[in-house]
C-alpha cells in the first residue's frame, strides 16, 4: 500500500477505501480528507454507508482495501491498546445516543472519566456537572436514560462524548427525528462546542438544510463514490445533476423513483 | 443432491464459525474477569440480578420437587417396607441429579434468557458499540461481571434447591406420612458420602453455571441486532442451555458414578 | 431502580443463604458431620468370602459405626483381603474378631468387630486374624435342605 504521508492539517485522511458487506460494495475506492478544526459534513441518501464510514474511522470495522489515517496514525494497523488510546481522543455520538440504560445520566457521563482517569470522586463530580451544564442538562443528572426524550438523550450522549476532551467528535445523524426546538438546540450546541473547545467535528447526515447551515466543508456520497465536495456554496452551485437532486430533494432525477425492475407492462400481463 | 451437500457444508461452516467465535469470546471474557476482581461493585450488582432474582423461583421449585419426591418415594418404598430409607432416596436424587440439573434449567430460563436479552438489546441500541468507541472494552465492563456472577451463583442456587428439597421431602415424609424423623436423617447421613455425592453435585452445578452463563452471554453478544434477532437469540439460549445441561449431566454422571 | 443499599443487602443475604445451604448439605445430608474429617488408621482382615461387602460399607462395634471399608481385593491364596479405616480414638485389641453380617434379611452387608481382651492393640496396617465370613443366603438354604435329608 502506498501510504503517502498526509499533511498535518488533515485530521482524518481516507485513501482509496473499499468496503463491502456481503456482495454489495458500500465504498468503492473513495478518498477524502477532513481538515483539522471546523465542521465537515458527509452527506448522502440513506443506505450509502455513512454510519459504516464512521465505524471504519473508529476502527470498529476493517476495510477490504485502503487506508484510514487519523491524526497521523493508520487506524487499522494499530495494536489494540494503541487503538484504544486513539479512541479516547475521538468522541462519537450515536444516533440513538447509546447511553447505558441501567445507570443514571450522571453515571453515564462519568463513565469514561471513571474508566480512563484516576480522578477522585469530587473532581469527577465537578467535571460531569460542567459537561452537563454545557449541554444544558445539569438538572437532569439523576434521571435514567429511559426517562429522557430523544433530543435530551442525544445531548447527554454529547456531554459524555466530550467528557475526555477529545480532539474530534463524530456525529451520526444528529438531526434525524428531532422536533424543531431540539433540532435548534443541537445545531447550536454542535457549533458552539466546536468553536469553544477547538474540536474537529464530522457530521454524517442527510438533513440538507441543517447541515449546510453549520458545515464548513461538505462531501456528498453516492453509490460508494464521492459525488461532489466543496464548501456549502460550491455544493449548492454544483453542476452535478445528482448533487442537485439530492440538495433539492427532487423525486426523480439521476436517482430514479422506481427501484430497478423489469418493464411494468410485461410484469403485469405476464 | 448437490443442493443438499451444499446446505450441509454451509451449515457446518456456520456452526464451526460460531463455535470459534464463542471460543474467543470465552477466552476474552475469562481474561476480563481479572479486571472485575479489582472492582467488586460491578459484581455485586450482577449477583443481585442473576442470583437474588432467581432465588425465589429456585426455592419454591426446590420445595415442591422435594415434596413430590417424598410422596412418590414413600409409595414405592413402602411396598418394600423400606420407608426408613426415604431420606436417602430424596437426598440422593436431589444432591446428585435434580439439584444441579433442575436448578440449572430454571437458571437458564430465568437468568440466562434475561442476560441474552439484555446483552442483545445493548447491542441493538449501540450501547456496546458506544462503549468500544469510548475505548471501554464491553467484554471487560459488561460481559465479564455477568459471567462471574452466573458462575458463582449457580452452585449456591443448586445447593439451596437441594437443601430446601430435602426439607420439603421431610415435611411430607415425616410430617404427613409418618416416617420416623430420626431414620429420615440418620439413614441419609450414613448413606450419602460427602466426597462422592455432595462434592460431585457441586462440581456439576459449577460446570452448568459456567456453560449456561457462557451460552447466554455469547448468544446475546452474537445476536443479530434487531428485535427479531434478539428474540431468536433468547430462545436459542434456553434451548441450547437445556440440551447442553442434559448432555453434560449424562457425561458427568458417567464419569463420576460410572465405576466404583 | 432499586436503592443500591437494599440491593447490596439482598445480595449479601443471598450469598449467606447459599453458603448456609452448602454447609447444610455437608453437615446434615452427608456423612461429613459424623465422620471422615477425623483421623483414621488402617487395618485389614482376611475373609474366606467377602459376600456383598463394598468399599465404604460400614464397620461397627456393638452396632455403632467406627469406620468404613476402604478396599477389597484377593491375595495369592484367593482369600479376600478387606482393608478398613478405623477412627483413631477406637483402639482395638489384637484378638478382635471381624464378622460380616447383613443388616436385615436383604439389607446391605457390614463388618462387625468384636473386641477381645488382649493387652496389645492393633497398630497401623495391623491384621485381624479371627474372622467369620459372610453368610450367603443360597448356601444357607442349601445347607438347610441337606441337613433335613440326612436326618
Amino acid at each position: 500500500m502506498d501510504t503517502k504521508a498526509p499533511p498535518k492539517t488533515d485530521i482524518v485522511c481516507i485513501q482509496n477505501l473499499t468496503f463491502s458487506r456481503g456482495h454489495r460494495k458500500i465504498f468503492n475506492a473513495i478518498s477524502l480528507d477532513i481538515k483539522r478544526g471546523g465542521i465537515t459534513a458527509i452527506m448522502g441518501p440513506s443506505g450509502t454507508g455513512k454510519t459504516t464510514l464512521l465505524k471504519l474511522i473508529g476502527g470498529q470495522l476493517y476495510p477490504d482495501k485502503g487506508n484510514i489515517i487519523v491524526d497521523q496514525q493508520n487506524v487499522h494497523q494499530l495494536k489494540r491498546t494503541d487503538l484504544y488510546t486513539l479512541r479516547k481522543r475521538m468522541g462519537m455520538l450515536f444516533q440513538s445516543g447509546a447511553l447505558l440504560t441501567d445507570i443514571s445520566v450522571f453515571d453515564n457521563v462519568a463513565l469514561p472519566l471513571r474508566e480512563h482517569t484516576a480522578l477522585n470522586e469530587s473532581m469527577i463530580r465537578t467535571l460531569v456537572l460542567m459537561k452537563l451544564q454545557a449541554v444544558g442538562l445539569r438538572g437532569a443528572r439523576d434521571l435514567i436514560p429511559g426517562e429522557l426524550s430523544g433530543g435530551m438523550a442525544r445531548r447527554v450522549a454529547l456531554a459524555r462524548a466530550i467528557a475526555l476532551d477529545p480532539m474530534m467528535i463524530m456525529y451520526d445523524e444528529p438531526f434525524t427525528g428531532q422536533d424543531p426546538i431540539s433540532l435548534g438546540i443541537l445545531v447550536k450546541l454542535i457549533k458552539e462546542l466546536n468553536n469553544t473547545l477547538g474540536l474537529t467535528s464530522i457530521i454524517v447526515s442527510h438533513d440538507v438544510e441543517e447541515t449546510i447551515g453549520i458545515a464548513d466543508y461538505i462531501y456528498v456520497l453516492s453509490e460508494g463514490k464521492v459525488a461532489g465536495h466543496g464548501t456549502p456554496e460550491q455544493i449548492r452551485n454544483s453542476d452535478s445533476e445528482w448533487v442537485q437532486q439530492f440538495m433539492k430533494g427532487d423525486a426523480d432525477g439521476p436517482v430514479h423513483f422506481h427501484y430497478p425492475a423489469t418493464d411494468y407492462k410485461e410484469d403485469l400481463f405476464q | 443432491m448437490i443442493d443438499f451437500l451444499q446446505k450441509l457444508g454451509q451449515t457446518t461452516l456456520t456452526s464451526l464459525g460460531k463455535l470459534g467465535r464463542g471460543y474467543f469470546f470465552l477466552i476474552h471474557t475469562l481474561v476480563g474477569i481479572i479486571s472485575v476482581l479489582s472492582r467488586p461493585r460491578l459484581l455485586t450488582k450482577q449477583l443481585y440480578s442473576v442470583g437474588v432474582l432467581s432465588f425465589l423461583i429456585i426455592s419454591i421449585s426446590g420445595l415442591f420437587v422435594g415434596m413430590v419426591l417424598g410422596l412418590q418415594g414413600f409409595y414405592i418404598l413402602s411396598d418394600f417396607g423400606a420407608e426408613e430409607t426415604l431420606g436417602v432416596m430424596v437426598a440422593a436424587s436431589l444432591v446428585r441429579e435434580l439439584g444441579p440439573v433442575v436448578a440449572a434449567l430454571l437458571f437458564a430460563g430465568r437468568a440466562g434468557s434475561a442476560l441474552t436479552a439484555e446483552i442483545g438489546l445493548m447491542k441493538a441500541t449501540e450501547q456496546l458499540s458506544g462503549m468500544e468507541m469510548m475505548a471501554i472494552d464491553p467484554i471487560k465492563r459488561i460481559i465479564a461481571p455477568r459471567f462471574l456472577a452466573g458462575f458463582l451463583s449457580m452452585p449456591l442456587l443448586a445447593a439451596l434447591f437441594s437443601a430446601i428439597g430435602v426439607i420439603g421431602g421431610q415435611l411430607i415424609g415425616v410430617g404427613l406420612l409418618g416416617v420416623d424423623d430420626g431414620a429420615y436423617w440418620s439413614q441419609m447421613q450414613s448413606t450419602l458420602d460427602f466426597q462422592d455425592d455432595i462434592i460431585n453435585g457441586i462440581i456439576k452445578s459449577i460446570v452448568f453455571g459456567f456453560v449456561v452463563s457462557w451460552i447466554a452471554l455469547f448468544e446475546g453478544y452474537d445476536a443479530i441486532p434487531t428485535s427479531e434477532g434478539v428474540s431468536r437469540a433468547t430462545t436459542r439460549t434456553v434451548v441450547n442451555s437445556a440440551f447442553t445441561i442434559l448432555g453434560l449431566d449424562f457425561i458427568l454422571t458417567a464419569l463420576m458414578f460410572g465405576d466404583i | 431502580m432499586q436503592n443500591s443499599k437494599t440491593q447490596e443487602t439482598l445480595t449479601g443475604l443471598f450469598v449467606a443463604c447459599g453458603i448456609a445451604a452448602l454447609f447444610f448439605m455437608a453437615m446434615q445430608i452427608s456423612n461429613l458431620g459424623s465422620f471422615s474429617s477425623e483421623k483414621v488408621y488402617n487395618i485389614s482382615a482376611n475373609f474366606e468370602n467377602a459376600g456383598g461387602l463394598k468399599v465404604k460399607s460400614p464397620v461397627t462395634i456393638a452396632g455403632f459405626r467406627v469406620g468404613r471399608v476402604s478396599s477389597i481385593s484377593i491375595n495369592k491364596d484367593f482369600v479376600a483381603v478387606v482393608k478398613m479405616n478405623i477412627a483413631s480414638q477406637y483402639k482395638l485389641p489384637d484378638d478382635t474378631v471381624a464378622s460380616i453380617y447383613t443388616a436385615g434379611l436383604l439389607g446391605e452387608q457390614y463388618i462387625s468387630l468384636d473386641p477381645g481382651g488382649e493387652e496389645e492393640f492393633l497398630e497401623e496396617n495391623g491384621v485381624i486374624d479371627i474372622t467369620s465370613s459372610a453368610v450367603i443366603l443360597e448356601q444357607l438354604i442349601g445347607k438347610f435342605f441337606t441337613d433335613k435329608e440326612s436326618q
